[in-house]
């Protein structure tokens, strides 16, 4: 691994630690990881950056049981492609939860946490992953909230 | 008459973990049975093409176009390996097709090879998950059986699909292999072993998976105004089509349907000029078995949700209306990366020829085959003739 990660990390570090990505303001898509290009509007696109809420719901799942190195000392765990409120998805672990509680349309929220280390030599990666709302509010939230435009 | 591109000779190792042999001996020993197969003179190829995923990783060896063309003694012609992740072979094939067709070649050896025994299971693993987003999916912790199992999950949510389901293609896939000698697994499996297999990522476990699988398959192919000069029994590639989607599989609309796969099937079948029920028989990529039952839906065998559905009630076995995977699949012929895309056309052209023995679709006429790489961001698409 070139550089143990430190700078394959360090440049996405917006993205990764705050979920930034972009919004075409010509069609109105999110786009997470940011886009180079709106892939809808190709050249007529106007991509500016956006923050995330980090608010969202379970849109399918699975728990990793053979894990490559990195990630042995974690398993068994949950990672889940969460739909954000904004409308794009994005492939993240769940944590702060029983693997029997997790379903598909479950609230999760973002928390920032160890990702990975890359080897015994190499940075250790922070960035989002997933809990569900509940665990913080103490109640289940019964459908997302429409989101606002920016 | 338009001019087609025939196949005029195929070859193949035995699928396996090969612990005496490297990438070199059992790539040479599928090139040589191909040639030998199509009765050309070595000094009538005049280019080859060598699908191969990740030789670099895997072995610490690239630069396989001069690498077989050195080994297989066959001179100076050009050579080049071509990359497309789990469809490689297809897109080798594809190569191939295109420089005839073009009139640039005349006589092209095509090779699909993977040598995976070498490095450990973890670090296999790790290579095949780079077919997926390393930096988006893969540094996330989602491993490439888990990114399949967000489409199970996803599939058994919205279409009622259940474990027995998951289970039929390995139980399909391996009674046909049990007739076919170059097959890495050769005996049948019942459904409850599948079911109670090791789990890699819920719900797809251990036997729902393709296997770590050295190997390599080999066609030659030429113009079909050159193939009756050499070949009593050409097979004709009616159509070569290919399709991209997002390279996340987060990105897509739908996570139980694969777009590539739907539009260069369709782009395929009218090349071709024919309809899906013209197709006799049928190599799709299972590299997971969700994988077949999504393919199943995606290519027109069975409508969107019901591919579960046409495995229980036997339409994809041989013998019945739209066999699947009469080699084995994946799962059970085994699946080196580069070599698979190939291995499903030798397979096809042994079909229309009448020379798959004990697996032969009576009459086969015209087949189709799907090579999918990573989780669907590539779809190769090729229909054969007689």
């Amino acid at each position: 691994m070139a550089e143990q990660g430190v700078a394959s990390v360090w440049r996405r570090i917006k993205a990764i630690y705050t979920i930034q990505g972009n919004m075409c303001k010509t069609c109105g898509s999110y786009y997470f990881p940011p886009r180079p290009v709106c892939p809808e509007c190709r050249r007529k696109g106007k991509l500016e950056l956006y923050t995330f809420k980090g608010l969202g719901t379970i849109y399918s799942y699975t728990v990793v049981r053979q894990a490559p190195e990195d990630f042995k000392r974690q398993m068994p765990y949950v990672i889940a492609q969460v739909e954000l409120d904004e409308g794009t998805r994005l492939t993240a672990q769940i944590v702060n939860v029983d693997i029997e509680n997790v379903e598909i349309g479950m609230r999760v929220r973002a928390c920032f946490r160890k990702i990975k280390e890359f080897g015994q030599g190499g940075i250790i990666a922070y960035g989002y992953k997933f809990e569900p709302t509940m665990k913080v509010t103490g109640h289940k939230e019964k459908s997302s909230p429409k989101q606002k435009e920016p | 008459m338009r001019n087609r591109v025939a196949i005029i000779g195929v070859g193949m190792c035995k699928f396996g973990e090969l612990w005496e042999q490297n990438l070199k001996d059992f790539t040479l020993e599928a090139g040589m049975y191909a040639i030998f197969d199509a009765g050309v003179p070595g000094s009538d190829i005049d280019g080859m093409v060598i699908g191969n995923m990740s030789a670099g990783r895997f072995t610490g060896q690239e630069h396989l176009g001069a690498f077989a063309v050195d080994m297989g003694g066959l001179g100076d012609i050009p050579a080049y390996s071509v990359e497309a992740a789990c469809a490689s072979g297809g897109a080798a094939v594809r190569q191939a097709y295109m420089a005839i067709k073009s009139g640039e070649h005349k006589v092209m050896l095509v090779l699909g090879s993977e040598k995976m025994s070498d490095v450990n299971q973890t670090e296999a693993m790790n290579t095949i998950s780079v077919a997926s987003d390393w930096e988006w999916e893969g540094m996330f912790g989602a491993t490439f059986p888990a990114l399949y199992a967000f489409m199970a999950r996803r599939h058994m949510y919205e279409y009622g699909t259940t474990e027995e389901h998951l289970a039929m293609p390995t139980v399909k896939n391996h009674a046909n292999a049990a007739h076919n000698p170059w097959a890495q697994f050769q005996s049948p499996v019942p459904i409850d072993v599948v079911m109670k297999s090791g789990l890699l990522a819920d719900p797809l476990r251990v036997l729902h998976s393709a296997p770590v699988t050295d190997g390599a398959a080999g066609l030659v192919m030429c113009s079909e105004d050159l193939a009756k000069k050499y070949s009593d029994t050409p097979v004709f590639i009616e159509a070569s089509d290919q399709s991209s989607d997002t390279l996340a599989l987060h990105d897509r609309k739908s996570i139980t349907t694969m777009n590539a796969v739907v539009s260069s099937t369709r782009y395929a079948l009218k090349e071709a000029n024919l309809e899906l029920k013209d197709i006799n028989v049928f190599e799709l990529h299972d590299s997971f078995s969700i994988g077949e039952i999504i393919l199943t839906e995606d290519v027109g065998i069975a409508k969107k949700g019901e591919g579960g559905k046409a495995l229980e009630e036997g339409i994809t076995e041989i013998g019945g209306k739209f066999p699947v995977n009469p080699s084995g699949g994946l799962k059970a012929r085994g699946h080196p990366v580069g070599a698979t895309g190939v291995a499903q056309i030798v397979e096809l052209a042994l079909q229309l020829r009448g020379d798959a023995e004990k697996r032969q679709v009576d009459g086969a006429e015209k087949a189709l085959a799907v090579n999918i790489g990573g989780t669907g961001a590539t779809s190769i698409v090729h229909i054969l003739g007689r």
